[in-house]
């Protein structure tokens, strides 16, 4: 993300100098805002933020959560950047999130955007860590596995999958990144050694898929044949039928010409 | 293997987050799918679509089916699905179900030129009886006919066969499994005398060496190859041989690949012979106390009709191969014949006919398949060497030879639906015989089946034209009197002349000898070959064509009334798989609207005709048996009456509602509270499925074809079972003393099937001595020669076309193209082809082109990457799009023996469209 990042001293001035501009100033400001609210599913957001919607509905863009961060991981959005102007973000391969236990920029957040629900700071969802499985080197056969030992839940958001390698007595330590506990904090790309980071955090929405609820894997708990089963009714056949219906379902193609 | 359960859950867990992204489940999330599961039942049931037969569980609510999963405890599948069976739950609610029976009408009356239009059930079965009562008055038993199904439920195969054969008095009713494995059936008769391998999938697990025939498993058996290649990956030594005329998915696994010319595959498996003989490693203590040779004549045909009468001019020219065959240098040197005889056709009319011969004849009938002749004649790949051909030939050898290999051979249409499926199957058990490696786990060979229940009720059932329940015999006056008396039917009253197979259903629509006929579960108007023939048939003939079923198909269209059926989980039923284990499941919801269960319809149906409609004398032209007068069957209807009947009976009272069957009484706890609609619209309060399940089995019990009482079935714990069940256990292996049962005490194997057992002897040409020998207990080992395809490629037609399935469809798409993901995925069949093909006619990827035979022509794109690679020659198009009838193309060739079709192999031209 080659976000155009701008401090909290920088950006007031910023919005200062705009407003001073002209009499349209107000009306483009609102304009950007407007337009860059619409466009941007790659931010990844602070602790505890709310679903991207809400959150930018709640989020007063004042920037507390920037100036409280320690680390100075969040960053506000600037203009001409594909995130809503004045909106918090951070850029893990730049300075991840440390992960703070009293969560100081949630506590900062005057409006909720980033929610006081947030008790424990492992529970943060900021986005899901993804391996490119291609060039990672772990993936590869190296022993690298530095994320897996920078992981601050290492064991539960990044596990080691042992596997034997055909092509020589090595086996393989393959990284598992597991969606259920990784809080999408980044010090894992930030510590990726390869040139470009191997491992990325990216929003969920980016990156998961959902498999149908028509469907549930057999394996991952036991399911009893239901004992005393309960048809539905009244039957859907049963009664005699009167008159058939003018329509039925397939007529159409049926009677089409052609094969 | 000693995983427990939370291992395999921990692991699985694990593996299921082997992507970069997972969906593992905790505790917690555990508890929150259990929450919104709330409120679901859930039942065992079984895959709708292969002949795998995986388990699944069927959740339902408020009368829906809301989820599938696959059941953990099936010993097949163990949790797993495949695509196709991911989407269970969904396949019954397409949005074009058929909810109401639909009849050409015409000014309110029938009209085979009218328009679709919706009747009550009454009407359409008015209309059903009306026509069946004129057709049957003026043609007989002759004049109707029935397509059935290897997708029928045993229950449903076993009324419709019952009605037809016990009530009608016609054989004239064949299942698509005609197309399916009919030339493995017809092997598993003439080698071993009894229907259905020996072995199990748990051979996989065995196995050192597992080489596929014309098997494209990984994408067509997709969950038995993920077992094929958990053994390749765990076991060390063990190896996946692919032989194919064209690189598929399959291959991706192999550790060695061949690729071959079509029906070369007859010339190879003689050369792994005159190898096995050649390193004298043929299993002597074996082959002596269970074998016997074995040859039968060469000059059969294709499976043609025998007159171009009714050819398009186009296809005269392959049609006539039907008559004389001129032998090509290989075939001539292959049947130690001359290049450029022409050889009458002599055996057409009998071609299953064999006898027994000395090894010293097999050795000699071998001989001629030497390494140099079979590579040149076999190598499908223009672009590889001879050398390397010839080097895999003798791999492939070494491990069918190996003494310390476990070898398994799988094979499904590439085998069966072959001018030759009878002797190619015969020939792997030639192979597997002379090397002993048979009938114990991990040495088998194994006929894996397409449909869900091929074996189950197709071959089981005996629902062939041929055929009567557990390997019975429609010629044989022992057999028929056994089904008589089961039956309680008067001696005499089953028909004894052999009914049209399926392909020969069509042909006599199309010359109209067949005028009425019912279609049940699969679609012969998009399924079969030389396709243009029989859709004319429909729609210009004099004749009524009644198809059942949950879609429009392309059937439904040229058919005169459409019943809508009950699909899977809507009604009670049972489906046997391709290593004869057994399942059942119950009625889950209902079906929608009118829709019926086809055994409803049977059942219906039948109480419209009196026993005395048909249990008098019937004409049966060329009917010829000891004890019939010429053409005709007799009246039976005084022995019916010494029986009990009266003329007046009803059809459903005298074959199905018989007192006997009346016994299962509904309600019955074993429905644990799922209801049947069956047994609600008929009313009279029996259970038909069971009480025809507990009939049926009657047939195999003691005849090692036991199958175990309903009620086991349906027990919590049972997940299917293997037949023979014995004393309440399965037979895993059969023909074996260790496994089986049914083998005598020291003989450590017999082949106890008892068909074809006794035989003349003659010699590699001609029957020498015609007194039949008995060979009880022995299997045969035949010598069967390359036999030329009966169109090649030539310049006018210069490519080889096959078809076949992709993982996505199931046969004709009729349910996954209604999975609306199963649709976004595959949504319109391509033809494959090779890059080079494709730039020497100046196409490019995604062209529309025309790809056309002597038979027909249709438009499809083309692909030239993706899953299959095709060799240069050889064009693949898969057949579930009816948006691209590529049966309008294929050549309707048969196995003479099994009459099974060949789809396999024909000539084509491809030009830009």
């Amino acid at each position: 993300m080659a976000e155009k990042t701008t401090t909290r001293r920088e950006f007031l001035l910023q919005v200062a100098q705009g407003t001073a501009v002209a009499a349209t100033g107000a009306m483009l400001w609102l304009y950007m805002l407007r337009q860059e609210a619409r466009a941007h599913p790659y931010a990844l957001r602070p602790p505890g933020a709310l679903p991207e919607p809400d959150f930018l509905a709640v989020c007063i863009k004042c920037g507390k959560c920037v100036n409280d961060c320690p680390y100075d991981t969040l960053k506000l959005a600037g203009a001409g950047g594909n995130l809503p102007i004045g909106t918090p973000y951070f850029t893990p391969r730049d300075i991840p999130c440390y992960l703070c236990p009293h969560i100081p920029c949630m506590k900062a957040c005057p409006t909720g955007a980033l929610s006081p629900a947030l008790k424990n700071i492992n529970d943060s969802r900021m986005g899901l860590a993804v391996i490119d499985i291609e060039n990672c080197l772990s993936w590869r056969g190296l022993r690298c596995e530095i994320c897996h030992r920078e992981c601050p839940l290492k064991g539960k958001a990044i596990t080691l999958e042992t596997h034997p390698r055909p092509i020589s007595k090595h086996a393989m330590f393959y990284p598992i990144v597991h969606s259920d506990a990784c809080t999408g904090c980044g010090i894992c790309e930030k510590a990726c050694p390869t040139e470009e980071p191997a491992i990325r955090v990216f929003p969920h929405k980016m990156v998961q898929g959902k498999i149908g609820e028509h469907y549930r894997l057999g394996w991952t708990f036991d399911t009893e044949i239901t004992q005393d089963f309960k048809p539905s009714g009244p039957p859907a056949t049963g009664g005699a039928p009167a008159k058939p219906p003018k329509k039925a379902p397939g007529m159409d193609y049926l009677n089409e010409g052609g094969l | 293997m000693g995983l427990s359960r939370r291992d395999f859950l921990k692991t699985s867990i694990a593996a299921s987050t082997a992507a970069t992204v997972g969906l593992p489940i905790s505790k917690q999330a555990e508890a929150a799918v259990k929450a919104s599961e709330a409120g679901w039942q859930w039942d065992k049931a079984v895959c709708r679509f292969c002949g795998t037969g995986c388990g699944i569980m069927v959740a339902t609510q408020d009368g829906q089916i809301v989820a599938t999963k696959g059941d953990p405890d099936a010993p097949v599948n163990r949790g797993l699905n495949c695509i196709k069976g991911y989407f269970n739950g969904k396949i019954q609610s397409g949005k074009d179900r058929l909810t109401q029976p639909l009849m050409r009408m015409k000014d309110g009356k029938f009209d085979k030129k009218g328009q679709f239009v919706p009747v009550t059930w009454e009407q359409a079965f008015d209309e059903m009886e009306r026509q069946f009562r004129k057709v049957y008055a003026e043609k007989g038993p002759s004049g109707i006919a029935c397509l059935g199904s290897g997708q029928w439920t045993v229950q449903e195969g076993y009324a419709m066969n019952k009605l037809f054969k016990a009530g009608f008095r016609s054989n004239n009713i064949d299942p698509n499994a005609r197309n399916c494995m009919a030339s493995a059936v017809a092997a598993f008769y003439s080698v071993f005398g009894a229907d259905e391998p020996a072995g199990n999938y748990d051979d996989i697990e065995y196995a050192d060496s597992m080489i596929l025939w014309g098997s494209n498993m990984a994408e067509m058996h997709p969950i038995l190859w993920s077992r094929i290649t958990n053994r390749r990956l765990g076991h060390k030594d063990c190896r996946v041989i692919n032989i194919t005329t064209f690189r598929n998915m399959s291959s991706d696994i192999a550790d060695l690949e061949i690729i071959i010319k079509p029906n070369t595959d007859l010339a190879i498996q003689n050369y792994i012979a005159r190898e096995i003989i050649a390193r004298d490693a043929v299993n002597w203590d074996f082959v002596n106390k269970h074998c016997v040779f074995a040859t039968g004549p060469y000059d059969i045909g294709y499976g043609m009709r025998p007159t171009d009468k009714y050819a398009f001019p186009a296809e005269k020219d392959t049609q006539a191969k039907e008559l004389r065959v001129k032998l090509d240098k290989y075939e001539a040197i292959a049947q130690r014949r001359k290049e450029g005889e022409v050889v009458e056709q002599q055996n057409t009319a009998d071609p299953a006919r064999h006898w027994l011969i000395s090894f010293d004849d097999f050795k000699r009938a071998v001989e001629p398949y030497t390494l140099d002749f079979v590579a040149e004649l076999a190598k499908g790949d223009p672009d590889e060497s001879l050398d390397s051909f010839k080097a895999k030939l003798r791999q492939l050898a070494d491990h069918y030879i190996d003494p310390k290999r476990k070898v398994l051979s799988f094979w499904t249409m590439g085998f069966n639906q072959h001018q030759r499926g009878t002797w190619v199957n015969e020939q792997v058990y030639m192979n597997h015989l002379l090397l002993g490696k048979y009938a114990q786990p991990g040495n088998g060979a194994f006929s894996l089946t397409g449909q869900p229940s091929a074996c189950g009720t197709a071959r089981e059932v005996g629902t062939f034209s041929h055929r009567l329940p557990a390997d019975r015999l429609v010629p044989n006056p022992k057999h028929r009197a056994d089904v008589e008396k089961a039956w309680h039917l008067p001696a005499k009253t089953l028909n004894p002349k052999i009914g049209s197979f399926y392909a020969k259903i069509l042909r006599d629509l199309e010359d109209g000898s067949v005028k009425w006929v019912w279609v049940q579960v699969n679609n012969p108007w998009q399924s079969h070959p030389n396709n243009n023939h029989w859709l004319k048939a429909a729609r210009e003939m004099d004749n009524f064509i009644v198809v059942s079923d949950a879609y429009p198909t392309v059937s439904a269209k040229v058919a005169d009334l459409i019943l809508p059926a009950a699909m899977i989980f809507e009604k009670w039923g049972a489906y046997g798989n391709a290593e004869r284990r057994t399942q059942h499941w119950r009625q889950q919801v209902d079906p929608p609207g009118e829709a019926r269960a086809d055994i409803w319809q049977v059942l219906e149906f039948s109480k419209r005709f009196k026993i005395k409609d048909f249990w008098g004398e019937q004409s049966v032209p060329g009917l010829k048996a000891d004890g019939f007068p010429d053409g005709k069957l007799p009246s039976v209807l005084d022995e019916a009456v010494k029986l009990g009947y009266t003329p007046e009976a009803s059809l459903y009272d005298v074959l199905f509602a018989t007192p006997e069957n009346k016994k299962y009484k509904w309600p019955d706890p074993i429905a644990k509270g799922h209801d049947n609609h069956v047994v609600r619209l008929l009313g009279d309060g029996w259970f038909p499925e069971k009480a025809l399940w507990q009939e049926y089995v009657q047939f195999g019990r003691g005849k090692g074809k036991d199958l175990a009482d309903f009620d086991v079935y349906h027990g919590d714990k049972v997940r299917g079972l293997k037949w023979p069940v014995v004393g309440g256990k399965e037979v895993p292996w059969r023909f074996n003393e260790q496994y089986d049962p049914y083998v005598k005490k020291g003989a450590g194997f017999e082949f106890y099937g008892d068909l074809f057992k006794a035989i003349p002897k003659g010699d590699l040409d001609k029957v020498t001595d015609p007194t039949p020998v008995s060979v009880a207990g022995k299997a045969k080992i035949f010598y069967r020669p390359y036999a030329a395809p009966a169109e090649q490629p030539d310049e006018r037609y210069d490519l080889w076309l096959c078809t076949g399935r992709v993982l996505e469809h199931w046969h004709t798409g009729t349910m996954t193209r209604r999975v609306p993901e199963l649709h976004r995925a595959v949504p319109a069949a391509v033809l494959w082809m090779h890059p080079e093909d494709a730039r020497a006619r100046g196409l490019k990827r995604n062209d529309l082109v025309w790809v056309e035979s002597r038979r027909g022509k249709v438009q499809v794109r083309v692909e030239t990457g993706g899953r299959n690679k095709m060799v240069r020659g050889y064009v693949y198009v898969p057949f579930f799009d009816e948006g691209v009838l590529i049966n309008r193309v294929t050549l309707d060739t048969t196995c003479p023996i099994s009459k099974e079709s060949d789809f396999k192999k024909c000539a084509v031209k491809v030009y830009k469209a």
